[in-house]
């Protein structure tokens, strides 16, 4: 008993006394957390009232800015930075665009099946000053085993000449024609049309100069000429482009662009092209449904005569989601390949793209089937894209 | 026969030619220009009401009237990024080029709200300048109108009285418009809006209305049938009182959600032209205002 009773007082000196301690640990534990609390809340105070105060003084910076160029005392430029719309809001803009394939073709097994990643177009841009900007894209590759590394573009623009002209030197690629000048990453189809393939080995890049002239008019016209190096003449400026082109809307769902231009190299090429590009979206609102038809036409003469075409469409019914058919033909001198193409891609925002391509190549009696899956993917800044 | 002559002149209309030719990106910015400048100024919007202004086509049209224009008039921080850089390469004018007097954004002259320093694409389409869709406050308004009045001003300096007498008898009547629409719209402080995008931020810092969710999963990306549905979860029992959307943008998510939590779904004019009672800067603002009132009556 006693030994139980002292037991008993053990124990509830046992027991009690971490209790007590526990719980004047609970205590001085509630009043920290209620310091820190309100320390918190103090900080939370703090914080807000300085973001709010800076909001005031910049609301107020505004006011007086306003207020002193309402009563013309002064003619303080606000606001430092940048107009963001421009170039100037990277300096320079630098943008990376991804491109691989997986593809395959019935028939023999070539070197065109299996996976491949196509062009990584770099690309960086700025204006230089108040009168010029410059624009690159190098194109790095991975082919035969080898990485290959080609400048597609490097140009000085005038951004300040007067009287609607516009003048570029530098290594272009040529404004003729409708695709000619669109970079890979904008196609869409995974390949290039077969006339651009047969004619100007894909299209028409090169050294030299051109200059653009935008008519007054509320009918888009624009008129073009290049002087290129070219081939064929040893001292250079071998080449010589002329182009037209003309657009406009039709209401506001509708709008248009039709060209004409011509090539000439001193090597004895000379190649014409009429194209005709046709978009439309209801009431305009291009990002819920849209639809594109176009159509090009060349004739190129060398030795001989050859002609192409090719005619495509691109139906956006939702977003994110496309379809397009695609027919293009040559009629060359050995055999007059054409082509069917359809496809369908996927873009879960304006810079991720993935595409499933089918198309079937006849030319004499031969039949080719292949299909490509591509993914097309840009990081960084990205240039606004062209009609 | 000289009175025949005479009566004849004067049937013919006498159309005063504008002296500034202002190309805007957004038609909220065509309406400001024409209460500043009258008839010395003749307006084109690249966009309609009706039309996102973040998906543009860089049309043939639109580089044909920016080749003429004296003056241009955007929202900026980004929300023309996708096309106008295309149009003003090619339109070859140089009086609207970024740092001159013709090129003005809009944006630049207000507060704008959230603004970030991060800009990972994986939080969607963000402007890091700041939300551009300032247009939603008319208290953003009269620092857009001073500066238009500004370049005006500048462009055409022999105008220059006509335009501070346009600003002065603008900002008096829109000083009165304002104080009217922050009395009727007592009511709607306090209330939760679930939107579309976040195109009514500024909307919501001037009234006192709570953004508590956007359709859009991350900003810019069309909405889910994932998000909708944890929306659907979140708001069945409460917490949200309207859905607001913009006339362009797809009907079927707010429907769709409307009708499970049983919350109005609305389209609010996010310019002029959005709705037919939205037909100028006065309108727009009424519009917006009453149909909001309106939902929430219903409730």
């Amino acid at each position: 008993m006693r030994v139980d009773s002292f037991s008993g007082v053990f124990l509830t000196l046992l027991v009690f006394i971490p209790g007590a301690v526990v719980a004047q640990d609970a205590a001085a534990l509630a009043q920290k957390t209620e310091i820190s609390a309100l320390r918190a809340e103090l900080d939370a105070l703090r914080t807000d009232y300085e973001v709010r105060i800076a909001e005031l003084e910049q609301r107020l910076a505004i006011a007086e800015q306003n207020a002193e160029q309402n009563h013309g005392a002064s003619q303080v430029v606000p606001a430092p930075a940048p107009p963001s719309n421009s170039n100037a809001a990277f300096n320079p803009a630098i943008g990376v665009v991804f491109q691989g394939f997986l593809s395959g073709v019935d028939g023999e097994p070539g070197e065109e099946e299996g996976f491949a990643v196509g062009e990584t177009e770099l690309i960086m841009s700025a204006n230089v000053d108040d009168k010029f900007s410059a624009y690159l894209t190098a194109a790095l590759a991975f082919e035969d085993g080898e990485s290959e590394f080609e400048l597609e573009e490097a140009w000085i623009e005038t951004t300040a000449l007067p009287a609607g002209f516009r003048a570029r030197f530098g290594r272009m690629f040529s404004g003729i024609g409708y695709l000619n000048a669109k970079h890979a990453h904008t196609w869409d189809f995974a390949d290039q049309a077969l006339p651009y393939e047969a004619f100007l080995d894909g299209r028409y890049v090169d050294n030299g100069a051109q200059l653009r002239w935008l008519a007054p008019t509320d009918l888009y016209f624009e008129l073009g000429g290049e002087l290129m190096q070219g081939e064929g003449d040893p001292q250079g400026l071998g080449g010589i482009t002329v182009f037209a082109n003309l657009g406009g809307d039709i209401g506001a769902d509708h709008s248009w662009l039709a060209g004409v231009s011509r090539l000439e190299q001193d090597a004895g090429q000379e190649l014409h092209v009429a194209h005709i590009v046709w978009k439309w979206a209801p009431d305009g609102n291009w990002k819920q449904k849209n639809f594109i038809f176009q159509a090009e036409y060349l004739e190129n003469s060398d030795l001989r005569t050859d002609d192409g075409w090719y005619a495509q469409a691109v139906f956006q019914p939702v977003p994110r989601w496309r379809i397009g058919a695609r027919f293009d033909s040559v009629d060359l001198e050995a055999d007059d390949p054409s082509r069917s193409t359809v496809m369908l891609d996927w873009s879960n925002s304006e810079f991720s793209r993935v595409r499933l391509q089918a198309s079937r190549l006849e030319a004499g009696t031969t039949t080719e089937n292949a299909w490509t899956l591509q993914y097309i993917h840009s990081i960084g800044a990205h240039g606004a894209h062209t009609f | 026969m000289r009175q025949i002559i005479l009566a004849l002149l004067l049937a013919i209309p006498v159309s005063a030619t504008a002296e500034v030719r202002v190309f805007v990106c957004e038609p909220e910015w065509a309406a400001l220009a024409t209460e500043l400048g009258g008839a010395l100024v003749e307006t084109y919007s690249a966009t309609t009401a009706l039309q996102d202004p973040h998906y543009i086509q860089a049309r043939p049209s639109l580089i044909a009237k920016l080749r003429r224009a004296d003056l241009l008039i955007c929202s900026g921080a980004q929300l023309e990024i996708g096309w106008l850089p295309a149009l003003l390469q090619k339109a070859n004018n140089r009086k609207v080029m970024p740092g001159s007097d013709g090129y003005l954004e809009a944006s630049r002259y207000v507060l704008r709200l959230g603004a970030t320093a991060n800009v990972d694409r994986a939080q969607g389409d963000i402007h890091p300048q700041g939300n551009p869709h300032i247009q939603t406050n008319p208290h953003n308004i009269v620092a857009v109108a001073r500066e238009i009045t500004r370049r005006l001003s500048k462009i055409d300096s022999i105008n220059t009285v006509s335009y501070d007498k346009n600003l002065i008898s603008f900002l008096d009547k829109w000083r009165a418009a304002i104080e009217r629409w922050e009395a009727v719209a007592g009511p709607l402080s306090g209330r939760r809006m679930i939107a579309h995008h976040k195109s009514w931020v500024y909307l919501a810092d001037w009234l006192g209305l709570e953004e508590v969710a956007y359709l859009e999963p991350i900003a810019g990306l069309p909405p889910t049938a994932t998000h909708l549905s944890r929306l659907t979860n979140r708001f069945a029992d409460g917490g949200a009182d309207v859905i607001v959307r913009s006339p362009y943008q797809d009907d079927r998510p707010s429907e769709w959600l409307s009708e499970r939590i049983q919350v109005p779904a609305l389209v609010l004019p996010l310019s002029v032209g959005g709705t037919d009672d939205a037909t100028d800067l006065f309108s727009l603002y009424d519009a917006i205002i009453s149909r909001l009132l309106g939902a929430m009556h219903d409730v």
